[in-house]
Formats: structure tokens, sequence, C-alpha cells
């Protein structure tokens, strides 16, 4: 395995590895997806300032730095003993990240996935990228760019900067939305949430139109993982987290957020750079899960805005209300929270909340804290432990990616077995697939890497031995 | 006693006997970019930022004084480079991560990259390993960031009356100590003190009030540093 050493403090992308094992009669025994990611970064923080982490682990992503500030913001907040934000601090938090969510879906959808849904996923790569899309539907590419400058300017609104600001402190926020600023972005709300609508519907109508072909594709049951808020609606910035079984039936519903380590546990594979989580009572063999937008439609009991509720029925009344396991509807779940997050957006605009000038709180302090949140690809767990003199002794995080890692190998498992049946090669259209089921999952290594349509993927065909057979460069 | 006369860049300059160069350049409204000097500190004319030609030779700005006649070259593209090159080595002889550090946007060193036009160093990082001391309650020091300016040692010194820095080593070594066996928590140190007030970078911080000013509303956010000194000349 070619060894890539990340600097601590690089973002991650990269290149994925995929090998593929057959036995002496060429069926795949094993696939692997292998993803660098990011382990010194839990080390590079120790000994720093508290108050520091939230602006600094923000460096672990160039695409949703949001997530990782708000999540380490809400650890933080346990240990300085906020436990109750004040209505500014939280609803400008939630701009933040309803903003982000919109900015970072946008970005997916449009520029990263749009390709594969417009033209097909077996097409011509050479047509089926973000150049394509451009000159096919000019007006989608303007689309995709208005709707995540919107987002974009949202963060730069809250966070102070576009990318890596500071706007959530330890206990609350350092800056509230002033009236310019709200005028500035309700004049275009509606504009948003059409576009929105429109994107929607082109996730649905793909979805529908070929559900014969994509019901299977990459597809596989597993459990769902996300965070919901206490009625049961989807919520992304705060909640308990709620885990279901391929049938929906809950495994896990509102433990506590401070002990997620006693129901979610890691594993380390020696191939891999990545950790695997997974259920503590069901074991690591079983209960591996997946998260984001499709786990986080599959596990709310509702969508508390009234387009996205209307879609999320839509959407489950595809499975029969049981939970929807196909990996392709992770484009129409993805979708349907993005009109939910403008929808947020539009009603917390209007909430004079934003306006206030109580900005933070603080209470006893303590020594440990965990903050959770579902960031675009997922939940997110920050997990610290500061010592008397403020500074951070141990981290943990579980990024998205990394609960994905399982449900991702899978998916290229399928991919595998259904395109090498007896044919020990690497075809182009194997590796269109495999790159089309990864895709759907938004993991980091896709996010800042292939703007051209074309994931940064090795691949490599193993024989019963473990020699390699042939191997490919998708890049 | 009379004024003495002599010239910034051309211009006729008038100051008093005793003063520095930098003193006059001050009350006239000109900016010499500096570092290590803080008003109502000793200057200490370490640093270097502040070098100008004086009738053709490299003087420190901050301690040179001022003479009947002598011509100051504050903004030839020699002197500027000469400073670019000094803040250069400021950057990669520390460990510097602007992005995340919390005296980001009223940090000095890095105000004076952006006046001074400082992109990309040229000279190679050092990556020093250098030490946190957070023992204090309500202070820390990260020696990451230490430019050794010396500013908390004199105000320590001179206005608070306390002697808590010092500095120990030499050449790459050097670096600011407490005046204790070990920690600055057995220093007499209080976080009202003028040392923690004066640093430049965020070397020696007040703990838990990072990030509380937005970005936007930081120092250095909307005017580049030195401009209070040059608006004085223009309101006067
Ligand atoms: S400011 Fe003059 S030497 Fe530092």
């Amino acid at each position: 395995m070619k060894k890539i050493v990340i600097e601590p403090v690089t973002r991650v992308e990269g290149h994925g590895k995929v090998t593929i094992q057959l036995d002496d009669n060429n069926k795949v025994t094993q696939s692997r997806l292998h993803i660098v990611e990011f382990r010194g970064f839990e080390r590079f923080i120790l000994g720093r300032p508290y108050w520091e982490v939230p602006v600094l682990v923000q460096r672990l992503c160039g695409i949703c730095p949001v997530s990782h500030h708000l999540a380490a913001a809400k650890a933080m907040d346990v240990i300085v003993g906020a436990d109750k934000l004040t209505p500014t601090a939280e609803k400008m938090r939630r701009l933040m990240h309803y903003g982000q969510m919109l900015q970072s879906h946008a970005l997916h959808f449009f520029h990263l996935c749009s390709p594969d849904l417009l033209f097909g996923f077996d097409a011509d790569p050479a047509i089926r990228n973000v150049i394509g899309v451009i000159e096919k539907h000019p007006d989608l590419a303007v689309q995709g760019v208005m709707l995540r400058k919107y987002g974009q300017e949202l963060i730069k609104a809250t966070a102070g900067k576009k990318i890596h600001g500071t706007g959530a402190i330890p206990g609350g926020i350092n800056k509230n939305l002033s009236i310019e600023e709200r005028d500035n972005f309700l004049k275009d709300i509606e504009q948003i949430l059409e576009w929105s609508r429109g994107a929607l519907k082109i996730a649905k109508d793909y979805t529908i139109d070929n559900l014969d072909k994509i019901a299977s594709f990459g597809s596989f049951d597993s459990n769902h993982l996300g965070i919901v808020r206490k009625d049961g609606a989807m919520d992304f910035y705060d909640g308990g987290v709620r885990a279901i079984d391929k049938d929906g039936n809950k495994i896990f519903d509102h433990l506590d957020n401070q002990k997620y380590h006693h129901y979610i546990a890691e594993e380390v594979k020696s191939w891999s750079y990545m950790k695997f989580p997974f259920i503590r009572e069901i074991g690591h063999e079983n209960g591996w899960y997946r998260v984001g937008p499709l786990a986080r439609v599959n596990v709310c009991d509702y969508i508390d805005t009234p387009e996205a509720e209307a879609a999320r029925k839509e959407f489950m009344a595809v499975t029969d209300n049981k939970p929807n396991n196909i990996t392709m509807a992770y484009h129409w779940a993805r979708m349907i929270e993005m009109l939910h997050s403008v929808e947020v957006i539009k009603s917390l605009l209007n909430d004079d909340d934003l306006q206030g000038n109580d900005l933070v709180v603080s209470g006893e302090r303590r020594n440990e804290g965990v903050g959770i949140i579902e960031a675009p690809r997922g939940t997110l767990f920050h997990h610290y432990q500061v010592n008397d003199n403020d500074q951070i002794t141990m981290a943990n995080l579980i990024v998205s990616t990394t609960s994905n890692n399982e449900p991702m190998n899978q998916a290229v498992k399928k991919v595998a077995e259904e395109r090498i049946s007896g044919k020990p090669e690497i075809t182009e259209p194997l590796m269109n697939e495999v790159e089309v089921a990864i895709r759907a999952y938004d993991p980091c290594l896709s996010c800042a890497t292939h703007a051209l349509g074309k994931m940064p993927l090795k691949f490599e065909l193993l024989d019963n031995d473990g020699h390699i057979i042939q191997t490919e460069s998708r890049n | 006693m009379a004024d003495i006369t002599f010239k910034i860049d051309n211009v006729d300059i008038k100051g008093k006997p005793g003063q520095t160069i930098m003193e006059a350049a001050d009350a006239a409204g000109i900016y010499i970019p500096r570092l290590c000097t803080y008003e109502g500190l000793q200057p200490h004319g370490s640093c270097r930022v502040c070098t100008v030609f004086v009738n053709g030779r490299a003087q420190a700005a901050c301690t040179q004084p001022i003479a009947e006649g002598i011509t100051v070259d504050n903004s030839s593209e020699e002197v500027q480079q000469i400073r670019k090159d000094i803040i250069e080595m400021l950057f990669v002889e520390g460990n510097h991560y602007c992005m995340f550090c919390e005296k980001s946007g009223n940090c000095e060193l890095q105000a004076l990259a952006y006046r001074l036009g400082v992109l990309a160093p040229k000279y190679p990082y050092l990556f020093p390993k250098r030490d946190i001391d957070a023992s204090h309650k309500d202070i820390f020091i990260d020696r990451n960031r230490c430019v050794l300016c010396g500013r908390c040692v004199r105000a320590s010194q001179d206005i608070d009356g306390k002697n808590v820095f010092e500095f120990v080593d030499r050449g790459p070594d050097k670096r600011v100590a407490v005046n204790s066996e070990a920690k600055l928590s057995d220093t007499e140190i209080d976080v009202t003190d003028k040392a923690v007030e004066v640093c430049p970078v965020g070397a020696l911080l007040k703990k838990r009030v990072g990030y509380a000013v937005p970005i936007g509303e930081r120092l250095y956010d909307n005017k580049p540093i030195g401009s209070e000194i040059e608006n004085k000349n223009q309101s006067s």
C-alpha cells in the first residue's frame, strides 16, 4: 500500500484506492476502499487552549469547516458549562449551519453529481462532468453557483468569513445579524427557494424514472444513524442520536450525547487509515451504519417545514414507509435536505432574535465535553478533555466519512461483484460505477479534487494469492 | 532650545533636541514601521523593523537621535526590503499559524506583514519546538509565537515593578523565561499587568477571551497598522 502522510493541518482530501481480490474462479472475494485520513490531527491539538479549538479544527476540511467549527463549539459549551445558549447565539449558529448545509449540498449536487444524473452514469466521462453540465444546462450550472454563494454569504455574515471564520465561541457567538445583512438575504430568499425546488425535482424524477436500474445499484441493507430533535423532527444542529435497523426498528434513541462512546465504538483495521465505527450492542460485524442525507431522512419522524415534509412523504412512499436502503437515493434525500435548509433559513431570517445582543453565557466549568452535529455528510462527533489549565488533553473525532466507510466499502463490493463475473478485468464501466456509487455518499475524498468529474481513484485487481493482476488509475 | 531641522524622504521635519527619529516622525505624522518599540516603554532597538537609512547608513529609528541636517530614508525600495526580510525571518523562526491564532486581526506582526506586502516567505520554515505555559489561571504563554521583542520584560520591570520576565539563553535558543523556579503561576503576575497588554503577537495572552471580537471589528481589519500615526497628521 502506498503510504501517504498528511500533514496535520492540511485539508482532508487525496486519493482513494480500491482493491478487488478474486478467487481461482475469478469471483470477487473481497473488495476494499482505502481512504487517506487525518489521524495526526487529534495529536496536533493536544496542549492547545480549549477556546482555540473551534477555530483550529476548521482546518480539517476545506468544504465543510463550519461543521467542525460548530461541533467543537458545542463541545466547548459543555466545557464552560453553557447548558443553554441565548436565543440569539443558538439561532445565529443555526443560521450558519443551515447556510453551510445549503452551500455544501448545492456544490455536491450541481457540480459533482448532476453529471451522473443528467447524462446517466454510464455516459461517456468525456461529457459526464461539470463542463458538460455547463454546456448542456447552463441555467442549472448558474443556479448551482448562486445557491452555493448564498450559503457562503450566510456563513460570512454569521462567522465573519466564508471559510474559517470565528463566529461560534465557547458559550455562544461573537456577533448578531444586522438588519441590513438580514434584508440583503431576505430579498433573494424566494429565488433561492425556487431553485431548490427545481433541484429537488431533478433528483426525484431521476430516482423514480430509473428506479428499476438503481434500486439494486451499489445498494444493501444497513442500519442508519443520525441526530433528531426530541420530538423526532429532523434537526441538523442539535438533538439526540437515534439509530434504526434496515426495517426501521429503533436500536437506540436519545441516549446521553455525552456518553456516545458507551453505544458507539470504533474499530481499527490494519489495511485502512480510517477507523470503522459501529453500534456497540450489535458488534463490529453487523453494527456499522450509514449516516448523511439518506440516513437522516430515514431516521427522523418528520420534517418541520412544510415543503420538505411533503417531499419526505413522497420519498418514503417509494419504500412503503420503510427505511430506504438504495445508495443512489442519497441524491434525492440530499435535495430534500437542501430545500428544508432554505425553508429554515427563511424562518430564521424572519426571527428578530437574530438582532439580539445577549451573545454568551457560561456556568460551571467541566473537564470533558462532547459536541454532536449533523454535518452535510452525516453525524459528526467531537469529544475533548480539558485540564485545569484550560489545555486540551484528549481529543477524539468521528467524522461522517468515517461512519460511511463501511457502507462505501459495501457499495464498492456490490458493484464489483456485479461487474466482474468471471472476467478478471478492471473495465471502464466498472471504474465509472465504483466512482458513481462512492460519490453518492459525498465522501471528503471527493470534495476538493475532482471538479472535472473524475474522482482520483486507483484500482488494483488481485488474484487469489494477492498478486496484482492489473492496476488502473483515474485522474 | 531651538528646533532641529532634518529631512525624511525629502520632507523637512522639525524636531526637538533629544528626540529619536521615530519620535520626531510620529509627531510629524510619518509612520516608521516598528515592533519592539512601545509607547511608554524605553526603546529597545532589538527588532530592527524600524530600520531607516540616515545619511546612507542603516540605523534603528527608535533609538537613533535626530541631528541637524541629516537625511532619513524611510521609503526607498532598499529600506522596505530590509524590513520585509526581517518580518519574514520572524515568521519562519517561530510557529505562526495566523489562520487559527486568536491574535489574528489584532496582531502587529501580521499587520506589518500585510502593510509591507510580505507574501509567502522565501526562507525555509524552522518549525522550532517551543513550549506553552498555561499554568496561570488567567494568562498563558505560547512561546511558538514569541518574537523576542522584550516588551513584556520591560513593562513588567518598568511599569508593573515586578520583574516577572527575563531573557535566557542565546542565539536560536533565546527565549523569554519567567522569574521563578518553574511556571508563570509561581510568579506575582496579574492579568491586569501592563506586561500582558503589550505583547504585539499571540505569545502572552489573557485566557478565555480569544475570538470574542468578530472578524471585521478587529484592530487591523479595516485600517493598516500605522494609520493611527498618519491620521494624526491629517487631523492636525
Ligand atoms: S522598533 Fe526599533 S528596533 Fe524594534
